[in-house]
């Protein structure tokens, strides 16, 4: 058992940390302030291979490990939660399934426009009436000729807005329940595809979550990813995926607050000392430390089993649930810290809070991940 | 075209403080970091790559540890990789290191040799100079811009004082860069999943032939007398007044020095 | 080599356009003390083109001998040229002492001679003195400014170093100063010449030098924004001074990297240094501790500037300094 990092995860953690800093921090605060997805810093994301991380060379990824993405999603998310989703969703959703259970043709056409970030992806899975149960998806797929003729509706999808491919969920034969849905690749443009209403959301204001609406939407049969019937395995098994990515999301957002609480500390005074010199606030510190560091190895283990093609569900269930709540409590505690001045935009614990809060929810609620943790134990 | 970079690892000074108490430098937990000029001089020679073909080689000369900067510019960018290290290069000032690296640099074909305009623990910028003398090429330094006209040409702007020289040069020649010339990239994370499995050679007093009577600190004409921390200065008053009030002691402090 | 034979504290003159450079007479100023304690001679080498009606003002600033290469090669400074004027001339009359301004043209210039003549440089000096065995003692800061440095150069001559603009002081001019003008002739290598200078780009860098400038109202991060540096100006105006900063309003785009106070700026050592809302990182310190008086305005009453300052106000600079500025017209 080794608990170092390589020379290679050194050297990347140099490179994500700077760019985080210097291209990702200082918008931080205005694409959550003007619900603003941040084009730009996807432009640049894309050269440095931050789109592919774990996709492989010959698909035109960087050829890294999924332990390297949660690193980067980490960095990412500690200076801004809407840039770690963007990566999560368009990497964990959209291209790994692709690479999962793709054909050589759709890894060929897709792949390489997904990792260089021309191209950003998607997800459609959660419809209003099937979001924990995800069974009861309401979206069909109909074949017609040599197309799929597909209606119906899908919301909270993060990127939807700005995407030009998405993984959807359709039920493909309503008689056979979850062994009747299927997966399908959609692409943007495509005749009765389009963009719903964009929400109004508490945090990672930058992202854009949009509905997806599909009228008559016609996707030739080429773009059926997987085979029949198996999408919702698909789905769940990219979901494990997922958490990963958002586990280490919220792992960002708890360290990106703890840091900036470790800053205010030692500057703010009060009682003529600063108050790192009170106790309460050293204890508060210890507390939040130990309980990040205990969340980033069980993401970083996740990762790591993901790598290993071992069953990892129930690790990046534990990991994205430590993490998450880790998330929610550490970033109370540092606003706490912060006084009045955290209640406020002056300071970034307040974004940190709000942001936190959707690492409960999305991509498998909190209550799910006990649910998955659960099973494995009483199976 | 091929280039040859010179890069050096360098603690980061904006990181560095003094022991109030022993008046020596706190090194532990400063970060090392290639040096700011010289990164920007790896981006320019990785553009010109880019845009007319070549191969870019990056020297260091330094302890083993340096190792982690050339990992570094494979990830930017580079080709090929050179560890100039021995012991009996220990010691040297920018003389004696310019001995060293010229010999180890006339083993290396190139046009277009790059250095730094200086780094930033030493901010003497007399490596790239000397280096240039030791090996008979112009030297064009404080480079902010640079063209090749694809042949054998360099065009070049020089900052001055009061603005800026344009100059020609033929290939080969030493242009000295400065930090502000070129932004540097950020590593790609293709080139970084890379980086440890490439080779980075190890030369040393054996590869390069020069005397050993030029290196080291043997080889070094100045030596350091003694080293201090600053002697700083006593503190003058310090008010804590309104701004009318402060305003009051200014003026009175201002006259009192014949300033007004 | 026979160290005995070579004597005398030589000063490279640098001149732009026929213009004497103040660096090149702060050094003579310097040159002039050290060849004092060495009783030794002060000789001013002046390279350029039609520049020797420039000698006796050299004689005038401290210069006991000028030698002075007129050549149309040295009418613009490129490296080879010079280095090829300058190293003969070594060669000729072997210098014990060489200071050279540490300019874009000295640091270009100094580090070439040092190789050809396989002798010890030392670069940005802030400090220069006569050892009690007689050997230069070289001064200067190290590792961002946080260490300082005595280097010597015991067993090869010359001793060279060069000095930024502003450390040292010149001499008063006195026109009744009596010298001997030479003449060297050196031979270039024209084939040796190498890069090949275009054409000289006059940029505006703005206004004037912070680096001559008498009083400097410098601003740093506690200024805020455009805004606050603005009302630092009708200061300066008020008090027929100039403006400078530190690197927190370079890097933020308020000014220019040209008005930069510090290690990786310029160096100043004005009459009066009036610091408002620079806490004082020892980078900026370093550029700017040798002022005459510095008075330093900062919120925070631990700030390091303090350390620095003759006197220190502890206060809102965005609030004193335009009450300074109204007061100062009255």
């Amino acid at each position: 058992m080794d608990f170092n990092l390589s020379k290679t995860q050194i050297l990347f953690r140099q490179m994500i940390q700077e760019f985080a800093l210097k291209e990702v921090k200082p918008l931080a605060a205005e694409i959550d302030e003007m619900e603003r997805f941040p084009k730009e810093t996807v432009e640049k994301m894309g050269p440095i291979g931050l789109m592919g991380i774990p996709i492989p060379m010959k698909y035109g990824g960087s050829g890294a490990d999924t332990l390297l993405y949660a690193m980067a999603v980490e960095e990412l998310s500690r200076v801004c939660a809407t840039t770690g989703v963007i990566v999560s969703a368009h990497t964990s959703l959209c291209a790994v399934p692709i690479l999962e259970y793709g054909s050589e043709e759709q890894k060929m056409k897709y792949l390489p426009k997904l990792a260089s970030g021309e191209w950003l992806g998607a997800f459609g899975l959660t419809e209003p009436n099937a979001g924990t149960d995800a069974s009861a998806q309401q979206t069909t797929a109909v074949p017609d000729g040599d197309d799929f003729i597909i209606n119906g509706s899908k919301i909270f999808i993060t990127n939807a807005e700005y995407a030009h491919v998405y993984v959807v969920m359709a039920m493909t034969d309503k008689s056979k329940g979850t062994k009747g849905i299927t997966a399908f690749i959609v692409e943007k443009g495509t005749p009765g595809f389009s963009i719903g209403k964009k929400e109004k959301k508490m945090g990672i204001r930058g992202s854009a979550t949009c509905e997806l609406i599909f009228e008559n939407c016609r996707v030739p049969r080429a773009n059926q990813l997987g085979k029949t019937g198996e999408g919702f395995g698909l789905a769940m098994k990219t979901l494990d995926g997922g958490r990963i990515g958002i586990a280490a999301q919220a792992l960002g957002i708890a360290q990106g607050a703890l840091s900036e609480t470790v800053k205010y500390v030692k500057e703010r005074k009060q009682f003529g000392k600063p108050l790192s010199a009170f106790q309460n606030t050293q204890f508060q510190l210890a507390d939040m430390e130990t309980r990040i560091q205990a969340a980033r190895w069980l993401v970083y283990r996740a990762a790591m089993l993901k790598d290993q093609k071992v069953n990892y569900s129930s690790e990046a269930a534990m990991a994205k649930l430590f993490a998450a709540e880790v998330a929610m409590e550490v970033t109370t505690r540092a606003v706490q810290c912060h006084g009045g001045y955290g209640y406020t935009r002056e300071y970034p614990v307040e974004r940190m809070m709000r942001d936190a809060k959707i690492t409960e929810i999305y991509e498998g609620t909190s209550e799910v991940q006990r649910m998955v943790i659960a099973a494995k134990l009483l199976k | 075209m091929k280039i040859v970079v010179c890069i050096k690892q360098v603690p980061d000074t904006t990181e560095i403080k003094i022991n109030p108490a022993t008046g020596t430098l706190i090194r532990d937990g400063v970060p090392s970091i290639m040096n700011p000029d010289d990164k920007a001089g790896l981006e320019l020679a990785v553009e010109l790559k880019e845009k007319h073909g070549a191969t870019v080689t990056v020297i260091t000369m330094g302890p083993p540890q340096a190792d982690a900067i050339l990992r570094e510019a494979f990830a930017m960018g580079a080709d090929r990789a050179i560890l100039l290290t021995d012991k009996r290069f220990a010691g040297a000032d920018t003389l004696a290191t310019s001995h060293a690296l010229a010999g180890a640099l006339g083993k290396l074909e190139f046009d277009l040799l790059i250095t730094g305009r200086q780094a930033i623990d030493g901010d003497t910028a007399q490596v790239g100079p000397q280096i240039a003398e030791l090996l008979a090429l112009p030297q064009v330094t404080y480079l902010r811009n640079l063209s090749f006209d694809g042949k054998k040409t360099f065009t070049l702007e020089r900052e001055t004082e009061e603005g800026y020289q344009v100059l020609e040069a033929d290939a080969p020649c030493l242009v000295t860069v400065l930090s502000t010339a070129r932004k540097p990239r950020y590593m790609r994370v293709k080139g970084i999943v890379e980086a440890y499995q490439r080779e980075v050679e190890l030369w040393g007093f054996e590869q390069i032939e020069v005397a050993e009577e030029h290196l080291g600190l043997k080889g070094s004409p100045t030596k350091v007398f003694k080293a201090f921390a600053k002697a700083s200065k006593a503190p003058g008053e310090v008010y804590e007044a309104d701004p009318e009030e402060a305003v009051g002691i200014v003026i009175s402090k201002l006259k009192e020095k014949f300033i007004i | 080599m026979e160290i005995s034979s070579y004597t005398d504290v030589y000063v490279f003159i640098e001149q732009r356009d026929g213009e004497i450079q103040g660096v090149s007479l702060e050094l003579l100023g310097k040159a002039r003390q050290l060849a004092n304690t060495l009783n030794q001679n002060v000789v001013a080498f002046l390279a350029g083109y039609q520049v020797s009606s420039k000698s006796e003002s050299l004689i005038h600033c401290g210069a006991d001998k000028v030698v002075v290469a007129d050549a149309p090669e040295l009418e613009h400074y490129t490296t080879e040229p010079y280095a090829q004027a300058v190293a003969q001339m070594i060669a000729a009359y072997k210098p014990s002492v060489l200071l050279i301004g540490a300019t874009t043209t000295g640091r270009d210039l100094g580090p070439r001679l040092s190789a050809r003549c396989q002798t010890g440089l030392t670069a940005d000096c802030t400090k220069l003195e006569v050892g009690d065995d007689g050997h230069l003692l070289m001064t200067r800061p190290a590792f961002g400014g946080n260490l300082m440095a005595t280097i010597v150069c015991k067993e090869h001559r010359p001793q060279m170093a060069t000095v930024r603009p502003g450390v040292m002081r010149k001499c008063e001019s006195d026109p009744n100063r009596k010298g001997v003008v030479e003449a060297f002739k050196p031979n270039f290598d024209q084939t040796k010449f190498g890069a090949r200078l275009i054409s000289n780009v006059k940029e505006d860098k703005g206004k004037t030098d912070i680096a001559q400038a008498r009083i400097l109202i410098s601003g740093g991060r506690g200024v805020g924004d455009a805004t606050g540096f603005e009302k630092l100006k009708e200061l300066a105006e008020v008090l027929k001074a100039e403006v400078s900063a530190s690197r927190a309003l370079v890097d933020a785009g308020v000014t220019d990297h040209n008005h930069q106070v510090g290690q990786t700026g310029k160096t100043v050592r004005p009459d009066l240094y009036l610091a408002c809302g620079i806490s004082g990182a020892i980078q900026h310190l370093a550029g700017m501790e040798e002022s005459d008086f510095i008075v330093a305005i900062n919120k925070d009453k631990g700030a390091p500037i303090f350390q620095v300052a003759d006197v220190g106000i502890v206060g809102d600079v965005n609030r004193i300094i335009p009450l300074l500025t109204e007061r100062l017209k009255r």
